[in-house]
């Protein structure tokens, strides 16, 4: 294979480096092509034909339409699968293989599908592999094998790939003749602008349609050297406009990187995808579009086929003819759909050439040879409904058949930008009838087909983005009006009695698969689209969509507006996963004692996004972590315990009216609350249901420091400044969260610790249950709080952050004369819970009301307003419908175990549900909080729990709290155990 | 990604901000029947249409106005609310 039969002279504008001669092994074989060649360019070069496989019958396929959306031909290259050798460049040592095959390309053992189409039909294994249902997994597994294209290769190296936030004034999609002008004319009013495009290079269809033509040419070169020139345009070629989002957000993709642009202005000037005809054989290789050949010759110097038809329906199709004969290619025949056919100058000089035109003819079908590749077409004269007159049909052999019947704009941007698009019957095609803000559309994808107007079409669209951005000032012209003829054949699809008239290339969907979609009911375009699967291809329908509308249109008898089209989502051309792929993102925030936890070898837990020590010592293997906790919550009640808070929410409220603002944002009193005093701080919403629960010092008369529970924090200082704005009440909310590292001290040696640290009077008559106070802790100003959470002697002792660290460590040397231990959270839960605290969010839910924790106490309902007062009236009118209530179980380890969420089992029905649940290493027992039907709440009684395996267990009903009912060990007047 | 104009910090993407809820009058409390009453806790009006909505801007803890066209997905108007202006509220 050392020569290149079918390789053309070296021509102007041609996309290859003759001088770098490129090898590469296809399907084992090895091949030659040039620097610049694509896969697909380099095997037609070499004079192969058959290229690919289909996906469903395993058909034998070429190229399509070159132009990146061609997915008859997708290789794999050992790493990556399912590329596109339309577009794949060759390199050095590239080994490739055809996807879909099974045992090689040329022998693919699955081809005797082909023969078994008639058997297939749209919908078989929707119908038939359900029944009997046990056999339904034997044909899952046999179909999925043969199902999908392409292998994942999980062996494939991890490749990290950047993102790329990007700005510009314009961004113009598209770097054709329009869409080169549209840049140039808003650059010039010095808009930096941006010019994306998916192919190797700029120009268009000026590199393949127009590029036999001299004025053309020129063109091209003014624009590009114009546009390169400019340094207010940033020209990105090999990058696909992938997505559209919301106010000009474009996904911008090439081959490393994903780049999010924000544009001021979008000009889609996408320009169109040339469309097949439907008949019988057009899929076989040797068929192509016109502008798929135009891409071989112009671009490659490809010279595909010797002898070739073209399939005519627009002027396009005339100036292929010439193009192929000028490249050494005998045109046999056109066969124009059009019975007026083509006239004017290129009309006259394709005569001129000798080719032979036959109006109003198209082709009924097309041969292949016996290796399955197209060896010649019968032409014959067809009416508009299609009728072919086979009387006077013509069989002409030929290797080359192109369809060059029309086009269908690439609007698919424009589509997901909210463009409304109506059918202009001039052009038909759909144009953009109505345009979003700051989005425009020009050149082919608006309907304008000619060079000369598309060139004036983009100055207007440069112009207009510029006059938005308000960097133009003068008349923006008018949008150019087609001209002539339609370059679009309304309907290029003929029946044939032996089918294989290819609708959907991408699915091999037949003519007749979409006629039976529509006769079983599924005649809307996007049930069709759901039930054939047309369009949903690798190519999403590029090549196939308009043309399932319009049979979709005749068959219903209605016009192509009223069919509508598919939903266009992104993304527009498919995008490696690893583009997308980001490194995680986990924000995570540690209390300035971090460091400490760390070394006293705790286990942390995600408390939103605090990390929080769940336990300490968890790395000791040998004890299971049970019995660490337990033995941090029996430090905390016979002796003493630390535990890091600093994770709570601190709200500083200051101000005049801050008494006021915390009376109407939480249920309790605050006016009366003396300086030096707190009280709980609870707040429901407007229909009053409890959202958080906190405590609320008074360290002044306009002075409030306000916790919040970790993870709501952020939601209640939103709150709050909501509703300091809405009221217009003088005080204001500092979110002191970050400011303060806090640790609370609890249990009965409290005191006796703290008091080392200290010369405050932290005595229990300076410093009471409930009493809060300003001090210096080991040398550093200190709010202290003295508080009862795990319902022992405890003090809250909150320092700036910066000295967290250093007073804990103090704390830490203080206690330890009296055994003090560091407990985690996992402690904190068992020694609230014994205390029969409730946890807002644990042992509530969205809908529970206070009066259902049995916190109607917390409500002073006879204050003038707080938020959820007014609901929380008709609530407490109503009575609850469910309470929670304590419950204990012995400990038994043989029995069916009771969880959280586990159900609570009336007569049958359910009634709540546990909420909380642990072992009690103070009481021996096992104890919980569920919701149960207030006549259940009785101590003593018992409820059904279904707890696992649905084993019904009996739990009794106790009197809150478990732990120390008369609260003598919170006030501090429990008597001291003896340390040992 | 859509961008909101805060009337503070200007023009941010949409995930600096929150959703804050219609722009809603509370009835008086203390006259509001428990239906009325009812009505304004529970009951929103979903069809799409221009709405004046409550969005904060989460890094610089401002509140704001918003009149927005959900139909078209578009923002039309922000601005700060006016305490003073009691009239609407």
């Amino acid at each position: 294979m050392t020569d290149v039969p079918a390789r053309l002279p070296a021509r102007s504008g041609e996309w290859i480096d003759r001088d770098r001669v490129v090898e590469f092994r296809f399907e084992g074989q090895v091949y030659r092509g040039y620097a610049g060649d694509t896969v697909t360019s380099a095997l037609v070069a070499a004079g192969r034909r058959t290229l690919g496989r289909s996906f469903k019958y395993h058909r034998q396929r070429g190229v399509l339409s070159l132009a990146n959306h061609d997915v008859n031909v997708m290789v794999d290259d050992g790493q990556r699968t399912n590329l596109r050798a339309d577009v794949l460049p060759i390199s050095a040592g590239l080994e490739l293989q055809a996807v879909n095959t099974k045992g090689g390309l040329t022998g693919d053992r699955h081809r005797h599908i082909n023969r078994m189409a008639k058997l297939l039909p749209v919908g078989f294994y929707y119908k038939t592999f359900h029944r009997p249902r046990r056999l339904f997994p034997f044909w899952e597994r046999r179909i999925r094998a043969l199902a999908g294209l392409g292998t994942i290769k999980r062996d494939a190296p991890r490749v990290e790939t950047p993102k790329r936030y990007d700005f510009c004034d314009v961004l113009v999609i598209g770097a054709g003749p329009t869409g080169l002008s549209a840049a140039l004319a808003a650059a010039n009013n010095g808009a930096q602008v941006v010019i994306a495009d998916e192919n190797a290079r700029a120009g268009g269809s000026l590199t393949h349609q127009w590029a036999g033509d001299a004025e053309a040419v020129e063109i091209r070169e003014r624009l590009l050297s114009a546009v390169d020139a400019h340094e207010n345009i940033d020209l990105r070629t090999g990058t696909t406009a992938a997505g559209y989002y919301a106010d000009n957000w474009v996904a911008l993709v090439d081959d490393i990187r994903l780049s999010k642009m924000r544009a001021g202005q979008v000009i889609v000037a996408s320009g169109c995808f040339e469309q097949p005809a439907v008949f019988h054989g057009n899929d076989l290789p040797g068929v192509m579009l016109g502008s798929g050949a135009q891409r071989l010759l112009h671009r490659y110097a490809v010279r595909p086929f010797q002898r070739a038809v073209i399939l005519a329906a627009n002027s396009d199709a005339y100036r292929l003819a010439l193009d192929l004969v000028a490249a050494g290619i005998e045109v046999a025949t056109i066969a124009d759909l059009r019975t007026e056919g083509e006239t004017g100058p290129l009309a006259e000089r394709v005569t001129a050439e000798g080719v032979v035109v036959r109006r109003g003819c198209g082709v009924y079908e097309a041969h292949a040879d016996k290796n399955g590749e197209l060896s010649g077409v019968v032409v014959a004269p067809v009416t508009a409904e299609g009728e072919f007159d086979l009387g006077r049909q013509e069989s002409i052999s030929c290797d080359g058949l192109l369809m060059s019947v029309g086009w269908t704009p690439a609007a698919n941007l424009l589509y997901q930008a909210g463009t409304k698009m109506d059918y202009a019957d001039a052009v038909q095609q759909f144009v953009p009838a109505e345009l979003p803000d700051n989005v425009h559309a020009a050149g082919r994808v608006n309907g304008v087909h000619d060079l000369r107007q598309q060139l004036a079409d983009g100055e207007r669209a440069g112009l207009a983005a510029s006059l938005a951005l308000g960097l133009y000032s003068g008349e923006v012209p008018e949008q150019p009006r087609h001209e002539g003829g339609s370059p679009n054949h309304p309907y290029p699809i003929f029946d044939h009695p032996k089918g294989k008239n290819f609708v959907d290339f991408d699915e091999d969907l037949q003519l007749k698969d979409l006629l039976n979609a529509c006769q079983e009911g599924f005649d809307n375009i996007e049930l069709m689209k759901r039930y054939s699967t047309v369009g949903m291809g690798p190519s999403q329908g590029k090549h196939s969509n308009m043309n399932a509308v319009r049979i979709l249109a005749r068959h219903r008898g209605q016009s192509i507006m009223a069919t509508g089209t598919t939903t266009a989502r992104p993304y527009f051309h498919p995008v490696p996963l690893k583009l997308l792929a980001g490194r995680s993102f986990n924000p995570e925030r540690r209390t300035s004692l971090h460091e400490w936890h760390r070394a006293a070898d705790a286990r942390f837990v995600h408390v939103g996004d605090w990390l929080r020590p769940e336990v300490y010592g968890a790395a000791d293997t040998n004890r299971p972590l049970n019995e660490l906790v337990l033995k941090e919550v029996t430090a905390v009640r016979r002796a003493v315990g630390l535990i890091d808070v600093g994770t709570l929410g601190k709200l500083d409220i200051r101000g005049p009216d801050a008494a006021e603002f915390l009376e109407r944002i939480y249920t309790g009193r605050f006016s009366n609350v003396k300086h030096g005093r707190m009280t709980l701080a609870l707040r429901c919403d407007e229909s009053g249901v409890v959202t958080d629960d906190g405590i609320a010092a008074r360290f002044a008369g306009d002075h409030f420091y306000v916790t919040a529970s970790t993870t709501r924090s952020g939601a209640v200082l939103q709150d709050m400044q909501h509703w300091l704005m809405r009221w217009g009440l003088d005080a204001t909310v500092v979110n002191a969260t970050g400011h303060f590292a806090a640790m609370n001290l609890a249990g009965p040696y409290s005191r006796h610790v703290l008091a080392e640290l200290t010369s405050a009077d932290i005595s229990d008559d300076s410093l009471p249950f409930g009493g809060v106070a300003t001090a210096t802790v080991a040398g550093v100003p200190a709010r202290l709080m003295r508080v009862g959470f795990v319902g022992e002697l405890g003090f809250e002792i909150h320092v700036p952050a910066q000295f967290g660290p250093a007073v804990w460590e103090r704390v830490m040397a203080a206690g330890k004369q009296f055994d003090i231990c560091p407990f985690g959270v996992e402690a904190q839960r068992i020694l609230r819970l014994e205390k029969g605290i409730p946890i807002v969010g644990q042992d509530s839910d969205g809908l529970t009301n206070p009066f259902e924790m049995d916190m109607g106490w917390a409500l002073a309902m006879s204050k003038p307003f707080f938020i959820g007062q007014r609901s929380l009236q008709i609530l407490q009118r109503r009575g609850a419908e469910r309470v929670l209530a304590g419950f204990s179980l012995p400990r038994d380890g043989n029995a069916a175990q009771v969880r959280e969420s586990h159900l609570v089992i009336r007569d049958g029905e359910i009634v709540g549900r546990v909420t909380s649940v642990a072992y009690s290493p103070t009481l021996d027992r096992i104890i919980g909080l569920a919701y149960v039907a207030p006549a259940q709440n009785l101590p003593e009684s018992t409820v059904k729990i279904r707890a696992d395996g649905g084993v019904l267990r009996s739990a009794t009903v106790e009197r809150l709290p478990f732990y120390d009912p008369d609260d003598l060990a919170q006030a501090g007047v429990a008597s001291l155990q003896e340390v040992s | 990604m859509k961008i909101i104009n805060c009337p503070v910090n200007g023009a941010r993407p949409l995930q600096e901000f929150a959703y804050g809820g219609p722009f809603r009058d509370m009835p008086d409390p203390a006259t509001a029947s428990d239906a009325e009453w009812g009505d304004y806790v529970f009951n929103r009006d979903g069809a799409p249409g221009v709405k004046r909505e409550w969005w904060y801007h989460l890094a610089s803890g401002v509140w704001f106005v918003a009149e927005r066209d959900t139909l078209r997905d578009r923002f039309l108007k922000t601005y700060l609310y006016d305490a003073g202006d009691q009239a609407n509220d």
